[in-house]
C-alpha cells in the first residue's frame, strides 16, 4: 500500500479544486435539474392511472420542450466526465516532469495509476450521488409522492450502473494516457471511442442485421426476432448499449424483455406487460453489468501492464 | 576504494533493438564518494542512471544499491536513494511547500517535523521567502533549487542528479554545485551525469568517462589526467626550433621530463610537473640563453577531450 493513500488524497484533492471538474459539475447538476422539472410537468399524462412506480418514471418521463430523460442524458454526460479524468492521468505527469521525480520516491510504480483510477473513480461516485440525490429531493417535492422501498433500491441500483460506467469511461481514457505521450492526443483518441460507439455502432449494427435478415412488410415475427437479436448483439459492443439497456431494466421495471423490438412484437400479440419483481429485472441486467465490468478491468489492465513495463525517462 | 561500495554495477548492458546504449558497464561508487558521469549526449549517461533507479529494465547484467537489486527491491533502494532528473518538473498549480510535502508524505513523513523539515530545506536552496508561490512562476534555475531540496528531503544515502545543471545561468549552476558539494560534505554517496567537464572537476572526487555506452576510463581526476596524457600533465614550450643534441641530453636529466618535441619554430617539452624553473636554468648553462617559456598545464577539459579525440 506504499504511497497509494497518498496519491488518492493528492489526486482527489486535485480534481475538486480544478476548473474542470467545477464546470463539469455544473453542467451535470444543470441537466439534471432541467430533466427532472420538464418530468413533474409531464408526469400526470404519461403515468396515467398506474399506481405503482410512480417515483421512478419521474427518472424516464420527458417532454416535448426536451426530449432527453435524466438517465440518457447521464448516457451523454458520464463518459464526457470519465474522459476527462482520464485523458491526461499519466502523460500530464510525464511531460511536466513530475513522473520520474515521483516515482524515485519510496511507492510502488503502481501506487501512481491505482490511485488515479481509485480518485477518479471517487469523483465519478460523487457526482452520480449528489445529482441523483438532488433530482430525487426535487422530485420529491415538484410531485409530492414520496417513493416506495422497491424504487429506493432501484434507484441505488441506477446510481451504481451509472458509477460503473463512468469507470468504463475512465479507464479507457487512462489507458490512452498510458500509450499516448501527448495529452492532445489522449483526448482526441478518447472523443473517437465515444463518438464511435455513440454514433455509429448502431448504424453499423443495423447494416450488418439487415444484411443478414431484410425485414420488410411481410416478414414473420421469428424473421423480425433473428433480426433484432443479431442487431442487438453487434450493438452491444458499445458500453453505451449496455449501460442503456441495463438502466431501462432497472428503471422501468414494466419493461419485461430488455429489447423495445420484442415487447412491441408482445403488446400487439395482446399480452399486457406487468411490472417485474426486482430480482427479475436484476436477473436480466446481469449480463449488462458483467460486460461493463469486464470492459472496465481489460481497459484498466492494459493500462497497468504497459505502465509497469514502461521505462521511465524523465524527456 | 578499498571501502564496500555501495553502488556497483556488474557487466551492465542495455540495448534498444541493435543500438547498445550501454556496453558491459562495471561501476564502483564508494560510500561518501563524488562520482561524476562525464560524457557527451547520448553516451549512455541517463540510461545507466534509469538502471541505477530500477526504471529501465537492464538487457543484461546487474545493479546493486546498497546491496540491493533496484527492480527486485524497489522501496528498499528508493528510500535510500534521491534523484533528480535531467528535466525535472513540479506540480505547477501547486505551491514549492505543496509540492515539498508531497514528495515528503510519499516518504512517509508527516505533522510537524516535515513542516520544520521543509522550512530548513527550502532556507539552505535559498527559496523561504518564495515558498508560498505556485511553482509555474518559478525560473528554470528556482526550480533545480526545489528539485535539490525535494533529494534532501528524503535524507538519501544517495543522491543521484541528472545534468543538474543544465540550462541554468552561471550564478545559478554555482549554486546547485554548492548545494551538492554540501550534500557530500554530509557524508552522502553523490552521482552526478553531466557533459560539462569543468562543473564536474569541481565538486567530484572521482570521474568516468563514457562514450558510446562505455566507461572508457574511470578514477580520480588527477589520475586520470596522467592515464590520458602519457607523455605528462605539463607542456613547456621553449621558443627555439632546434636544440643541440648536448642541451636535449641536459634536459633529459631533469627529473620527470617524458619527452621534447620540435613543433614548427619552438620545442616542446612534455613533464609531470612545471619544471620551467628548472629548465631555464639547464638552458642558461647549456647555451647562455635567457628564453621566455610558456608553460600549459592540461585541465581535464582537454583530457576529456583528448579521449573523444580517440573514440
Amino acid at each position: 500500500m506504499n504511497g497509494l493513500l497518498e496519491v488518492f488524497r493528492k489526486e482527489l484533492a486535485d480534481s475538486f479544486n480544478s476548473k474542470r471538474f467545477i464546470i463539469l459539475f455544473m453542467l451535470v447538476y444543470l441537466a439534471g435539474i432541467a430533466t427532472i422539472y420538464i418530468a413533474a410537468q409531464n408526469i400526470r399524462a404519461a403515468v396515467g392511472d398506474a399506481t405503482s412506480n410512480i417515483f421512478l418514471s419521474l427518472f424516464v418521463v420527458s417532454g416535448k420542450d426536451l426530449p432527453f430523460s435524466f438517465p440518457l442524458f447521464m448516457s451523454i454526460f458520464i463518459p464526457i466526465v470519465g474522459i476527462a479524468l482520464g485523458f491526461d492521468a499519466i502523460n500530464s505527469e510525464r511531460t511536466g516532469g513530475n513522473l520520474s521525480r515521483v516515482l524515485a520516491q519510496p511507492i510502488y510504480r503502481d501506487s501512481l495509476i491505482n490511485g488515479k483510477f481509485l480518485s477518479g473513480l471517487t469523483m465519478i461516485a460523487v457526482l452520480v450521488v449528489s445529482v441523483v440525490a438532488i433530482v430525487a429531493g426535487l422530485g420529491l417535492r415538484l410531485i409530492g409522492v414520496p417513493p416506495e422501498a422497491e424504487e429506493i433500491l432501484r434507484l441505488f441500483i441506477f446510481v451504481l450502473e451509472t458509477i460503473l460506467y463512468g469507470a468504463f469511461w475512465l479507464s479507457l481514457s487512462l489507458l490512452f494516457s498510458v500509450l499516448f505521450k501527448k495529452t492532445s492526443t489522449s483526448v482526441l483518441a478518447s472523443i473517437a471511442v465515444w463518438i464511435f460507439m455513440f454514433l455509429f455502432m448502431g448504424i453499423i449494427a443495423n447494416l450488418i442485421a439487415g444484411a443478414a435478415y431484410p425485414i420488410g412488410q411481410d416478414s414473420t415475427v421469428a424473421q423480425v426476432a433473428d433480426y433484432d437479436s443479431l442487431y442487438r448483439m453487434i450493438s452491444r459492443i458499445s458500453p453505451g448499449t449496455l449501460y442503456s439497456e441495463s438502466i431501462q431494466a432497472i428503471l422501468l421495471p414494466m419493461m419485461g424483455s430488455s429489447s423495445p423490438t420484442m415487447m412491441m412484437i408482445g403488446i400487439y400479440s395482446g399480452l399486457m406487460p406487468s411490472p417485474l419483481p426486482l430480482s427479475q429485472s436484476l436477473v436480466l441486467v446481469w449480463p449488462q453489468l458483467v460486460g461493463l465490468v469486464a470492459l472496465t478491468a481489460v481497459c484498466f489492465d492494459i493500462a497497468y501492464i504497459v505502465f509497469m513495463r514502461e521505462e521511465i525517462r524523465s524527456t | 576504494m578499498s571501502e564496500k561500495p555501495v553502488v556497483e554495477t556488474h557487466d551492465l548492458t542495455k540495448t534498444y533493438g541493435k543500438f547498445t546504449a550501454v556496453n558491459r558497464l562495471n561501476l564502483r561508487v564508494a560510500e561518501g564518494e563524488v562520482f561524476g558521469l562525464l560524457g557527451p549526449n547520448g553516451a549512455g549517461k541517463t540510461t545507466t542512471i534509469l538502471m541505477l533507479m530500477g526504471f529501465c529494465e537492464p538487457t543484461s547484467g546487474a545493479v546493486l544499491i546498497n546491496g540491493y537489486n533496484p527492480l527486485r527491491e524497489p522501496i528498499k533502494v528508493k528510500s535510500i536513494v534521491g534523484y533528480m532528473p535531467e528535466r525535472i518538473g513540479f506540480y505547477d498549480d501547486m505551491t514549492a511547500r505543496e509540492n515539498l510535502e508531497y514528495t515528503g508524505r510519499l516518504n512517509g513523513l508527516a505533522g510537524s517535523g516535515l513542516k520544520s523539515t521543509i522550512d530548513e530545506l527550502l532556507e539552505v536552496v535559498g527559496l523561504r521567502e518564495r515558498a508560498n508561490q505556485l511553482v509555474g512562476t518559478y525560473s528554470h534555475g528556482m526550480k533545480q533549487r526545489l528539485g535539490i531540496a525535494d533529494v534532501m528531503i528524503k535524507r538519501p544515502r544517495i543522491a543521484i542528479f541528472d545534468e543538474p545543471t543544465s540550462g541554468i545561468d552561471p550564478e545559478g549552476t554555482d549554486q546547485v554545485l554548492n548545494l551538492i558539494r554540501s550534500m557530500a560534505q554530509q557524508k552522502v554517496t553523490v552521482i552526478i551525469s553531466s557533459h560539462q567537464l569543468h562543473q564536474l572537476q569541481k565538486v567530484c572526487t572521482g570521474v568516468g568517462i563514457f562514450s558510446r555506452g562505455q566507461m572508457i576510463a574511470s578514477g580520480p581526476v588527477d589520475k586520470l589526467g596522467r592515464e590520458a596524457l602519457r607523455k605528462g600533465h605539463y607542456h613547456v614550450i621553449l621558443p627555439i626550433a632546434q636544440l643541440a643534441d648536448r642541451v636535449r641530453d641536459e634536459i633529459n636529466k631533469i627529473a620527470g621530463v617524458r619527452s621534447i618535441e620540435s613543433v614548427a619554430d619552438s620545442t616542446v617539452i612534455a613533464a609531470d610537473e612545471d619544471i620551467s624553473g628548472e629548465l631555464g636554468r639547464v638552458v642558461l648553462e647549456a647555451t647562455g640563453l635567457k628564453v621566455q617559456m610558456k608553460v600549459e598545464e592540461f585541465e581535464l577539459e582537454e583530457i576529456y577531450m583528448k579521449y573523444f579525440e580517440g573514440s
